[in-house]
C-alpha cells in the first residue's frame, strides 16, 4: 500500500506566490463580507474584489442578474463604492482577516487606471490589482479597451509606472477576436499575469414582455455555459507563451469552475491559478470544496504539485488551436 | 447574527397548502434561528441547466424542521441555505396589527400573527388574491383571529378589492385602530397600505417580493432604492437588507429604477 502524499499546492501571483491556485473572480465575492459568512476568507489563495472604479455608483436598474442555461446573465452596471468608499471600509476590513486581496480596478479612461493604481499601492492587504479592460473606454467610443491591443498596452503600462512592485493582472474579454494579440500587448506592457476571461458580451429576451430580460439590454454571460470558450482562449494564449511569441506569465483562469475537474482543465490547458465566480452564487461554500476536490484529482493522477500540471495538455499538440 | 446554515435538508412531509405546497425539511440547527420573513435559498434539483438558487419563504419552524412554501413537490434531498435575510422586528411593547397578505405571499404572516399573539398583541388579517382559489391561510388566519377580512379581484371571495383597495385598507386599519401594519403583498398593494397607515400613524414592516438570484448578497441582483434617516437615497439589496424593509424607507414607486437622486447614480451604469 502506497502512503497518500499531500499535494504542494502552491500557486504564483505574480513574481510571488500564493499558498494555493484559488481565487474569486471579480464581481462574484462583493469585497469579502457577505462570503465570509460561508468561508474562511484568508484560506483562499486570494481574494479578488468587485470591480473598484474611481467614483462610487449605483449601477444599471433591474433586472441585473438572470438565469440562462448553463450560465448567467448580469449587467449590474458599474455598482461599486468607488475609491474612497473602499479605502474607508472595505480594504481595511480585508487587511484586518489577512486575505490576500487582490482589487479589481476599472474605468473609463486611462487615467481612471493609474489614479486608482497609485492610490492602492503600498496599502496595507493588496497583493495585486486586476485590471478590468472590459469597462467601456470612452477614448474609444464605448468599445472595451480589452478589444484594442494598443489601448490595453496604454493602460497597463500607466498602472505599472505608478504601481511597479505590485503584482498587476490583466483581465482579458473572451470575445474580441484579439485575444492572443491583446494578452501580448499586456506582457509587453509589464502585466505580471493575465485573467482569462471577463464574461461574454450576451442577450437574453423576455417573451412575455417582447424586450431584453436585462435592464441594460446586453450583458455578461458567465457560468459553465462559457467554460469552454474560456479553455480555448487560455490554451491559445499559453500556446503563444511556449512558442515564444510572448513572455511566460500565470494565467489566473474563470469561466464556469464549478469542481475541482474543471480547475484540472484550466490548469492543464495552460492556467497556473483558477477564480471561481458564478458557482459562488449556487454554492458560496464552493471555493473551498473545488480546492479539496483539486488536491484529489491532482493526487489520483500523481502529481505532487500542482504547478506541475500547467500546460500538459499542450505536451501533445503544436498549434493554438490544438492539433496534434 | 449567526451564519446561515448550509444543508442537504432531507424532506420529511409535502402537502397541498392553499395554490402551493407545504414542504417539511429537517435541519435542526436553521430551524433553531427562524424568525417570521426568513427565506431559504434553493439549488434547482440536480440535472437542471440552472445554475442560480431560488428564494422561498419559510412558513415555520416546529422542532428541528422547517416548512417551506414551493410551487411544486421537489426532490427527496433539499440543497438549501437557510435562514437568510431581515425578519419582521417585534414591537417595543403589545399593540394592535394588521397583517397584509396576498396570494401565497402571505405565507409568513401566520408565524408572525403566532409570535405577535404570543407577546401580547391584538393581530387581524386582510388576506387579498386575484380570485377564491388564490387566497392563502384563510382557514389558518380565522384560528388566530376573529378579525379575518377577505378581498378578491373578482369578487368570488370575501369583498371585491375594486379600483381603490387603499380606501379598503385605510378603513381596516381604522377600525382596528390599529398602530402596527405588517405586510407580505405586491408593491403596488404594500404602497398603498404604507401610505394609509403612515397617515395614521402607524408603523409599517414590509416584505419586498423580488427575484433574488443568489439570496446571500453577493450577486447584486436584488436591489431596491430606499431613503434613510439621514435623506440620502441608496440602492440596497433586498436579500440581505431585507426583505423585510420599514414601509416608509422603501421607495415603492421607484422599484426596479434606479432614481436620479439615489447615490450614486450621477456615475452611469457602464461595466458589470
Amino acid at each position: 500500500m502506497t502512503e497518500r502524499q499531500d499535494v504542494d499546492l502552491t500557486a504564483p501571483l505574480g513574481g510571488g506566490t500564493v499558498p494555493n491556485p484559488l481565487s474569486t473572480a471579480a464581481g462574484c465575492a462583493g469585497f469579502g463580507r457577505e462570503l465570509a459568512r460561508f468561508v474562511p476568507l484568508d484560506e483562499l489563495g486570494t481574494l479578488t474584489t468587485r470591480t473598484v472604479l474611481p467614483r462610487a455608483g449605483a449601477g444599471a436598474p433591474g433586472p441585473r442578474v438572470v438565469p440562462v442555461p448553463a450560465g448567467v446573465l448580469n449587467a449590474v452596471g458599474g455598482h461599486n463604492p468607488g475609491l474612497e468608499g473602499f479605502l474607508r471600509r472595505e480594504l481595511p476590513w480585508l487587511a484586518e482577516r489577512g486575505v490576500r486581496t487582490v482589487v479589481s480596478i476599472g474605468g473609463h479612461r486611462l487615467e481612471d487606471f493609474a489614479e486608482l493604481a497609485a492610490r492602492l499601492a503600498g496599502r496595507d492587504g493588496v497583493r495585486g490589482l486586476e485590471l478590468n479592460l472590459s469597462v467601456p473606454g470612452a477614448a474609444d467610443r464605448g468599445v472595451p479597451l480589452a478589444a484594442n491591443p494598443a489601448l490595453s498596452y496604454d493602460v497597463v503600462a500607466a498602472v505599472k509606472a505608478v504601481a511597479p512592485d505590485l503584482p498587476v493582472y490583466a483581465k482579458l474579454a473572451p470575445d474580441t477576436g484579439t485575444v492572443t494579440e491583446v494578452a501580448a500587448a499586456c506582457v509587453a506592457a509589464g502585466a505580471d499575469g493575465l485573467s482569462m476571461v471577463n464574461t461574454a458580451r450576451a442577450m437574453a429576451i423576455d417573451l412575455d414582455a417582447r424586450r431584453p430580460a436585462l435592464a441594460a439590454g446586453t450583458g455578461g454571460l458567465s457560468g459553465p455555459a462559457l467554460r469552454p470558450v474560456a479553455v480555448h482562449c487560455v490554451f491559445q494564449v499559453h500556446a503563444a507563451m511556449r512558442a515564444g511569441r510572448m513572455p511566460a506569465v500565470p494565467i489566473l483562469a474563470m469561466g464556469g469552475v464549478r469542481t475541482g475537474r474543471d480547475a484540472l482543465e484550466f490548469t492543464l490547458a495552460g492556467a497556473s491559478g483558477v477564480a471561481v465566480g458564478s458557482e459562488l452564487l449556487r454554492d458560496p461554500t464552493a471555493p473551498l470544496r473545488i480546492l479539496d476536490e483539486l488536491r484529489a484529482e491532482l493526487t489520483t493522477r500523481g502529481f505532487t504539485a500542482y504547478t506541475d500540471a500547467v500546460g500538459l495538455a499542450h505536451r501533445t499538440t503544436t498549434t493554438e488551436d490544438g492539433r496534434p | 447574527m449567526a451564519n446561515p446554515v448550509v444543508a442537504r435538508a432531507e424532506v420529511v412531509g409535502t402537502r397541498a397548502d392553499g395554490p402551493a405546497r407545504r414542504v417539511t425539511v429537517r435541519c435542526a440547527t436553521a430551524a433553531a434561528r427562524f424568525r417570521p420573513g426568513h427565506f431559504a435559498a434553493l439549488t434547482a434539483p440536480a440535472g437542471s441547466v440552472d445554475v442560480l438558487r431560488h428564494a422561498v419563504p419559510v412558513l415555520r419552524a416546529d422542532g428541528d424542521t422547517l416548512d417551506l412554501l414551493l410551487p411544486a413537490d421537489p426532490p427527496p434531498l433539499l440543497d438549501l441555505i437557510a435562514p437568510l435575510g431581515t425578519p419582521y422586528p417585534q414591537p417595543d411593547a403589545p399593540g394592535c396589527a394588521l397583517l397584509l397578505g396576498e396570494d401565497t405571499q402571505a405565507g409568513p404572516l401566520l408565524a408572525l400573527a403566532e409570535q405577535l399573539l404570543a407577546a401580547g398583541s391584538q393581530v387581524a388579517f386582510v388576506l387579498v388574491a386575484e380570485s377564491a382559489g388564490r387566497l392563502y391561510g384563510v382557514d389558518a388566519a380565522r384560528e388566530l383571529t376573529a378579525d379575518v377580512l377577505l378581498l378578491t379581484a373578482d369578487g368570488s371571495a370575501g369583498l371585491p378589492l375594486g379600483d381603490d383597495p387603499a380606501a379598503l385598507l385605510d378603513q381596516a386599519l381604522s377600525a382596528l385602530d390599529a398602530d402596527l401594519l405588517y405586510t407580505a403583498a405586491s408593491p403596488e398593494l404594500t404602497a398603498a397600505a404604507v401610505a394609509a397607515a403612515t397617515a395614521r400613524g402607524a408603523r409599517s414592516w414590509t416584505a419586498v417580493a423580488t427575484e433574488m438570484p443568489c439570496g446571500t448578497g453577493l450577486c447584486l441582483g436584488c436591489v431596491l432604492p430606499v431613503r434613510d434617516a439621514d435623506g440620502v437615497s441608496r440602492l440596497v439589496r433586498a436579500c440581505t437588507e431585507g426583505p423585510v424593509f420599514d414601509g416608509v424607507r422603501v421607495r415603492w414607486g421607484g422599484l426596479d429604477t434606479v432614481p436620479a437622486d439615489v447615490e450614486g447614480a450621477d456615475a452611469g451604469g457602464a461595466g458589470e
